[in-house]
């Protein structure tokens, strides 16, 4: 497969009073062409901020402070934040879906107006045209009776249909990645595994690559063909969704698995939660930042600063010094 | 999968929706004051546009044999000192209120909303440039600076519509930014942003909408003041000139026969009064029809 998009080294900090929080620091991935990629961390360890940044997305006080996007062969990050070539790539060439799909509709424009709104922009489409694709969209995404429900108001749609509505939006240029930012997050269990599953037939339909950006490592493990596991604004460990589910080897990844509950497992096994709390992005010692909260430390991880990412085997890196794979056993 | 819900019949033949605008109506036309108002306003947009046929003497050259005259058949509302019947410059005079109150208001939103706009989407140098000059506007008292800028400018109906225009577009902008400094930030506006929307679209296409429904309750409102004004001008002796009809130039011209035909004052008075009364009610009614808090209450 070939690869649609590398981020090397990015970097976005936000500027507050109390001092500079790096909330990604130097991250690295890449997404193959119809891949789909998860990327899982908890709250706050930068995961949605960094998917914000490869579209150049961060706000003041944010910034973009280093790195590269290198998509189709050009920089992204060397576009005009809000210009015309980055405009072009969004919508277009990646597309994103939020969280929020109560909020992400403008309550006073109908849902046809938002939906012919990109296909005009982009695709260049006549009122007419734009409006029956919108509907065939509509249908796609599996809203029913969509030529009579095109008129209607986002108000008028349960979120479950409105964040059918955002993937119609997303997918409506025929962009390369999709990017899902805690697509399911605001809605309930059932809905959640319907829209996950609308959302891989749709990238297979439309051809294009998906990114989960997610706190749940349930969502992944069923879609994601490679998992990126994050944590205070770096990647911990990356592989196939194989090696982080069969051979977690980074302690965070570990102690993640460990406080979910599984089917197959032997009763009685007692959920562990991980201890302590992330760290505060502000003044971050160089030792790793897990460190507070980890059960396999060594005297190694308090006196060198935090390793790169090292390949345990094969694809599959974690950034850590300490033997995980005797303990775990 | 995906076009397996498309025929699902339970739903596609949803209960008929009560649309929008019927909703609208029904909260805006639901007070009898309100009626009233649109009544009036809309007596008043009629007499201003026919008022050569509507008017039954000159209005502005009178028969000097007929001066002062009381009410009588000929003259419903009696005449003035040079013998020019009451109603019919009453008549022509709504001309006078309602091009100073519409274009005045016009521009005041136009230039008004853009700049508060502006100012609250782009924030930092723009935000501070714009509303720094507003603030400074809003510190001269409206009439207070249409009296100067008359007396730099001279008199004339346009000087008072420019006059009154630059006191009414600071608090259009203030209401618009603050509009927009708290609309820019809701999910739909990065939504649009990561479709590739520009910032004048997301202006245009996203805020503005969500924005007009105060800001046309404002702009009702800021009517009925802005017609005051007027008449405070002209009854100061600034604006139209003689022999052109304004309300508040009547006023002025008659109150020196107050204890002999009160008519003449009392005629342009009441129907100043009655105007702005109107106008305030269907603000009101306005407000009321556009306040997403009552929506499904009624």
């Amino acid at each position: 497969m070939t690869e649609l998009l590398r981020v090397n080294n990015l970097v976005t900090q936000f500027k507050t009073e109390s001092g500079v929080v790096r909330a990604v620091d130097g991250i690295s991935y890449y997404i193959d062409e119809l891949e789909i990629v998860g990327l899982v961390g908890e709250s706050g360890c930068g995961k949605s901020v960094s998917q914000l940044s490869t579209m150049q997305l961060i706000s003041a006080p944010g910034e973009i402070a280093g790195g590269e996007v290198i998509f189709e062969g050009q920089n992204l990050l060397k576009f005009e934040a809000n210009g015309p070539r980055m405009r072009a790539v969004r919508g277009a060439k990646i597309a994103m879906i939020f969280q929020e799909p109560m909020t992400s509709l403008n309550p006073v424009l109908t849902i046809g107006q938002q939906l012919t709104e990109m296909l005009v922009l982009h695709m260049k489409m006549s009122d007419d045209t734009s409006r029956k694709r919108a509907i065939e969209l509509m249908s796609m995404v599996g809203i029913p009776g969509a030529a009579s429900r095109i008129d209607d108001y986002p108000h008028h749609f349960s979120g479950g249909m409105r964040q059918r509505v955002m993937i119609a939006m997303a997918l409506s240029c025929n962009p390369r990645i999709l990017i899902a930012d805690e697509p399911t997050t605001a809605l309930d269990v059932t809905t959640q595994a319907q829209l996950l599953e609308l959302m891989k037939d749709m990238v297979q339909h439309f051809r294009a690559s998906l990114v989960i950006v997610t706190h749940n490592l349930g969502v992944v493990a069923r879609y994601a063909q490679r998992i990126y596991i994050m944590y205070a604004g770096r990647i911990v460990e990356s592989g196939t969704t194989k090696d982080i589910f069969g051979n977690p080897r980074h302690p965070y990844t570990i102690g993640l698995l460990k406080c979910i509950p599984r089917l197959d497992e032997e009763e009685g096994r007692k959920l562990v939660p991980i201890e302590g709390l992330p760290p505060n992005l502000i003044n971050m010692p160089s030792t790793c930042a897990f460190l507070p909260r980890c059960h396999y430390k060594i005297d190694k991880c308090f006196k060198e600063p935090w390793p790169g990412l090292t390949s345990v085997n094969g694809n599959h890196f974690i950034r850590c010094y300490a033997d995980t794979k005797e303990k775990n056993k | 999968m995906a076009e397996k819900n498309t025929d699902n019949k339970e739903f596609s033949e949803a209960p008929p929706r009560v649309s929008e605008w019927r909703r609208f109506w029904r909260v805006f036309l639901q007070r009898r004051i309100v009626i009233f108002g649109l009544v009036v306003f809309g007596l008043l947009v009629f007499s201003a546009i026919f008022a050569n046929f509507l008017a039954p003497h000159d209005a502005f050259r009178g028969n000097m044999a007929d001066s002062l005259q009381q009410p009588n058949r000929t003259y419903w509302l009696g005449t003035d000192i040079q013998g020019r019947d009451t109603l019919s410059r009453l008549i022509f005079g709504t001309r006078t209120a309602l091009e100073v109150g519409f274009i005045t208001v016009g521009v005041a939103a136009v230039v008004g909303t853009t700049l508060g706009m502006i100012a609250g989407f782009f924030g930092g140098v723009a935000s501070a440039v714009i509303m720094r000059v507003m603030d400074a506007l809003m510190s001269f008292p409206m009439l207070i600076l249409a009296l100067l800028l008359s007396a730099v400018l001279g008199g004339g109906i346009q000087n008072v519509i420019i006059a009154l225009s630059i006191a009414s577009v600071p608090g259009n902008a203030r209401v618009m930014n603050g509009l927009a400094l708290s609309l820019k930030e809701n999910d739909y506006v990065m939504a649009e942003r990561s479709m590739g929307s520009s910032s004048l679209r997301i202006m245009m296409g996203h805020i503005l909408p969500n924005a007009l429904p105060p800001i046309i309750v404002l702009i009702t409102l800021q009517l009925g003041g802005l017609i005051m004004a007027e008449a405070g001008l002209s009854f100061l002796g600034i604006g139209i000139k003689p022999p052109g009809a304004a309300w508040g130039a009547m006023v002025n011209d008659g109150y020196r026969y107050l204890l002999t035909n009160p008519i003449l004052s009392f005629a342009p008075g009441i129907a100043i009064m009655l105007v702005v009364f109107a106008f305030n009610m269907v603000g009101d009614g306005l407000r009321d029809a556009l306040d997403p808090r009552l929506r499904g209450v009624l």
